[in-house]
């Protein structure tokens, strides 16, 4: 149910902007930011896509998202896009992993932590990717003299 | 002392005042540095330098005396993103020429002073309903919502008393994920949960290291090796303390 998986992810990314003590008016926004890499990485996942990739795009269009709220808002990135990569870290699989070294089938354990890893790496990936377009765009935007330093 | 040198040294009071409370709450290495110098540089210092690392803050201002340098010493950092915005939004003023320094020195205080924006009760009901919310994400069933509301709840309670008995980070994410494992061993065995591992999951969210996991990466990205590298490995015992809590239970199953 796409539904369900929308309004939990709003829901969860707004209660971790809670507990990351962000603002008040910006709880709406945090919502939305987690909800739309999510659903990015869901639909990806249903159609097929596997796990890494699917990361990758997800926290590309959170962050995007939260660039776009920076911007508007004028307010540090570091507010949007935090709490709108919790619901792609991958909670169950390093779980999975763990559960298998413990239960002595190291095998399976070792191919889930690595999978677990990727997953990470495809998520800095994602913010990296669209911190570089950020940059392309605001460097072609402005000219020379006004750029002088990146805010990331 | 002259004018001159007690204006340099306001500024770096100014400074690293702002530089500590972004620090202290969990703002990225780079951007405190970046405040930090753009601060400076609007009340007048003709070069500054920093070095900040989760743990210190060096910062030096060049002027027409010998080099001014000062160490701040950062020992608790939590999270607080409204006073990362707070000062953010008065480095503005001051970079525009909005804010003059008395004005934005007592600011500052007044920030540093300001407690939490949300209360503790707050945050354990946005943590237990997060739990839940998280636990249908993974695909788990609408029956196990409440245990993992309960088990997601009490871990970040947990997390909360054992910081405050045993202030080592380590020892009290242990003994939260400790407490929800057993917590929903016991509502599966008792018959109000499924699935346990879902349910684990799901309650064991709230204490995932999200924001020092970002912070590491755009440190990394930015060029600050040392505090990006340190930052990682903060993420990585966070996460290590969760697995063990997790797995001690498992080993019993």
């Amino acid at each position: 149910m796409i539904i369900e998986q929308l309004i939990t992810s709003f829901i969860s990314t707004a209660a971790f902007g809670i507990i990351f003590n962000a603002q008040k008016d910006s709880l709406i926004k945090c919502g939305i930011v987690g909800m739309s890499g999510w659903f990015i990485y869901v639909v990806m996942t249903n159609f097929g896509v596997d796990a890494v990739p699917a990361s990758l795009a997800g926290s590309f269009i959170v962050a995007l998202i939260s660039q776009t709220f920076a911007r508007m808002y004028k307010t540090p990135i570091i507010i949007f896009n935090v709490a709108g990569i919790i619901p792609l870290v991958p909670g169950g699989l390093a779980y999975d992993a763990m559960r298998n070294f413990v239960e002595n089938d190291y095998n399976l354990a070792i191919s889930l932590a690595a999978k677990a890893g990727l997953i990470s790496g495809a998520i800095a990936l994602g913010l990296v990717f669209s911190e570089v377009i950020n940059q392309l765009i605001r460097k072609s935007k402005l000219p020379p003299k006004v750029y002088k330093r990146s805010r990331l | 002392m002259t004018i001159q040198q007690e204006y340099t040294y306001d500024v770096m009071e100014v400074c690293l005042l702002a530089g500590k409370i972004m620090l202290e709450s969990g703002a990225e290495t780079y951007r405190v540095e970046d405040t930090m110098m753009r601060m400076a540089q609007a009340f007048g210092a003709k070069e500054s330098h920093s070095y900040v690392t989760p743990t210190g803050i060096i910062f030096s201002i060049e002027s027409e005396q010998p080099t001014k340098t000062k160490l701040f010493r950062i020992t608790n950092r939590t999270t607080d993103l409204h006073k990362v915005t707070l000062v953010n939004s008065i480095s503005r003023k001051i970079t525009s020429k909005e804010l003059a320094m008395a004005e934005a020195y007592h600011a500052l205080k007044e920030i540093e002073k300001s407690g939490v924006e949300y209360s503790v009760k707050l945050q354990v009901l946005a943590a237990a309903i997060a739990s839940g919310c998280f636990l249908i994400m993974f695909k788990g069933t609408w029956v196990d919502f409440l245990p993992a509301v309960i088990a997601g709840g009490t871990g970040l309670v947990s997390f909360i008393l054992a910081q405050s008995l045993v202030p080592i980070k380590f020892f009290a994410e242990f003994v939260a994920s400790l407490i929800i494992a057993l917590l929903s061993l016991f509502f599966v065995s008792v018959g109000w949960g499924y699935e346990l591992d879902k349910i684990i999951i799901g309650s064991v969210m709230p204490l995932v290291p999200g924001l020092v996991l970002t912070n590491a990466v755009r440190d990394l990205m930015a060029g600050h090796l040392v505090s990006g590298l340190s930052k990682g490995a903060e993420a990585l015992l966070t996460a290590f303390a969760i697995g063990s809590g997790v797995a001690v239970v498992l080993t019993f199953l």
